[in-house]
């Protein structure tokens, strides 16, 4: 397929999208879902105001610590149960299993532990992370052809050396893809977390804005943050497909 | 049982037991935590005394109907794209991108149009659900061997019935992953928006206790919905066991 016509489709997706928008704006009302075209003009004059900017700036400043945490703690239990055969075959159902669970269920929990503050929607985010960069890392090293560490033994590689130098390249494709999904599910679970019982964030800012009335802010902090998920996935996905042609 | 099953019941009984223990010595403060014996008494109490079986029969009910929406639909728009493969190659990138984005925080805007009602609450659910049903048919599609289109065709088949007598059969074991899918994602997404932001239903009913600081009610009610969604991922891994055996032992 041409990058034109590539191009074309995803302009006229987009063109659809606007239109399914507009219809709905017919049916719901002005105060319920204002047009596309006011909201996006909205969008363009007050998406550098402070009140925006704030809560933007608790918003990433929460998703950077819990995608470090989730990374760290992820990648960690993958590479254990990974080259741990006993460890693996005990944990990774248990991991499946977890991964399944409603984790909003566990929220309040999260909340009495850590408090309604920054770091309760840190741990609720990095609890979604962490579990598929953990079961694919697993994966990734599973699948490593054992050649590889034999060669490692041979070389007399320490432990640390040997994760550094041959496991890890050796399985970053698949880790990647891991980190990936990582991305999306603990973005996911900041946002949920800010819109529960939080003052703070855009997650918050989108449930203080429906409960009143604000149907341009909240449709542009919606459309912000669409757009942010859909451009770091692209871009994310690209880094994966040229790792995967590379080795 | 194997001695990795073994090993794995062992491990999880020694952290409901070390829960246990930290809560019965106080090391864990029972304001923030309590027993699991105690959620698990409270919950018997609760669900004998009836007190939460409008709940349960509102929020499985709610679930039930996102399934059945969400595979039903999913099924039907994806034989339709299938049969168009122009409108399937624009909509690549959509559904490449679909799960990536947090469609959830669509939940405040439905709620905005359609009011406080279970209207939302449904179109989340199935918003979350329906397309790795359509994904998973879309695939199963593509494996049906061409000699079962050549044979539908040599029968005069209709169009309708080709779907039914052999494409939905021959796609059955990729639909059943679509299915699973669903039937997950419409767990979660139908609980949490109970939890942000409903009249009623489990997922509200813990954000109460949760605000009411009933701490036993609480947790009564997150192991009650841990129960069902952990019941209900072993049933359909179970099935999916099952089908994979008859695949493989049906075939000499």
């Amino acid at each position: 397929m041409t990058a034109t016509r590539r191009a074309a489709d995803t302009f006229i997706l987009v063109l659809v999208m606007l239109a399914v928008w507009q219809a709905l704006h017919q049916i719901a009302g002005e105060t319920a879902l204002p047009a596309p075209i006011p909201t996006l003009s909205y969008l363009v004059h007050n998406v550098a105001t402070r009140r925006f900017a704030e809560n933007a700036a608790t918003t990433v400043e929460e998703f950077v610590y819990a995608l470090v945490l989730a990374y760290a703690i992820g990648l960690a239990i993958g590479v254990w149960m990974g080259a741990h055969r006993l460890a693996g075959a005990v944990g990774e159902p248990i991991l499946v299993a977890l991964y399944s669970l409603p984790k909003i269920v566990l929220y309040p929990v999260v909340l009495l532990i850590f408090g309604l503050g920054i770091s309760g929607k840190v741990t609720f985010g990095a609890m979604h992370g962490i579990l598929p960069v953990a079961l694919l890392t697993m994966g990734a090293i599973r699948a490593i052809p054992p050649v590889y560490l034999r060669a490692a033994r041979t070389l007399r590689l320490s432990p640390g050396e040997t994760i550094a130098n041959v496991l890890l390249p050796a399985a970053l494709p698949e880790v990647f893809t891991g980190l990936r999904i990582g991305f999306s599910v603990t973005l996911l679970g900041v946002l949920l977390g800010e819109m529960f019982a939080s003052k703070q964030g855009l997650g918050s800012m989108i449930m203080t804005d429906m409960q009143l009335l604000q149907g341009e802010e909240m449709m542009t902090v919606t459309i912000v943050l669409f757009a942010f998920a859909a451009i770091a996935n692209a871009v994310l996905l690209w880094i994966e497909h040229r790792l995967h042609r590379r080795v | 049982m194997t001695r990795v099953g073994l090993i794995r019941l062992a491990v999880i009984a020694a952290a409901i037991g070390a829960l246990e223990l930290a809560c019965r010595l106080g090391l864990i403060n029972h304001r923030t935590i309590i027993p699991p014996s105690e959620m698990a008494s409270t919950l018997w109490t609760l669900l004998a005394s009836g007190a939460i079986n409008a709940d349960i029969q509102r929020t499985l009910g709610m679930i039930a109907l996102v399934i059945a929406l969400s595979v039903v639909l999913g099924f039907v728009a994806g034989l339709v794209i299938h049969a168009l493969p122009r409108v399937r190659e624009a909509l690549d990138p959509f559904f490449a991108t679909y799960y990536a984005v947090p469609i959830f925080i669509f939940y405040p805007v439905l709620i905005a149009i359609f009011g406080l009602s279970i209207m939302p609450i449904v179109l989340i659910g199935v918003a979350t659900a329906i397309v790795a049903m359509i994904i998973a048919t879309l695939n199963g599609l593509d494996r049906v061997p061409r000699v079962l289109t050549k044979v539908a065709r040599v029968h005069r088949l209709g169009r309708i019935k080709t779907a039914v007598t052999l494409q939905l059969p021959a796609a059955a074991p990729y639909l059943f992953t679509g299915v699973k899918l669903a039937v997950s994602y419409a767990f979660i997404a139908v609980v949490a928006a109970e939890f942000i932001l409903s009249p009623a239903g489990l997922g509200r009913d813990i954000a109460d206790a949760y605000a009411d600081f009933n701490n036993r009610r609480m947790y009564a009610l997150i192991l009650f919905l841990l129960i069902i969604a952990t019941l209900l991922n072993s049933a359909l891994h179970a099935l999916d066991l099952r089908w994979a055996a008859r695949r493989t032992g049906g075939r000499p």
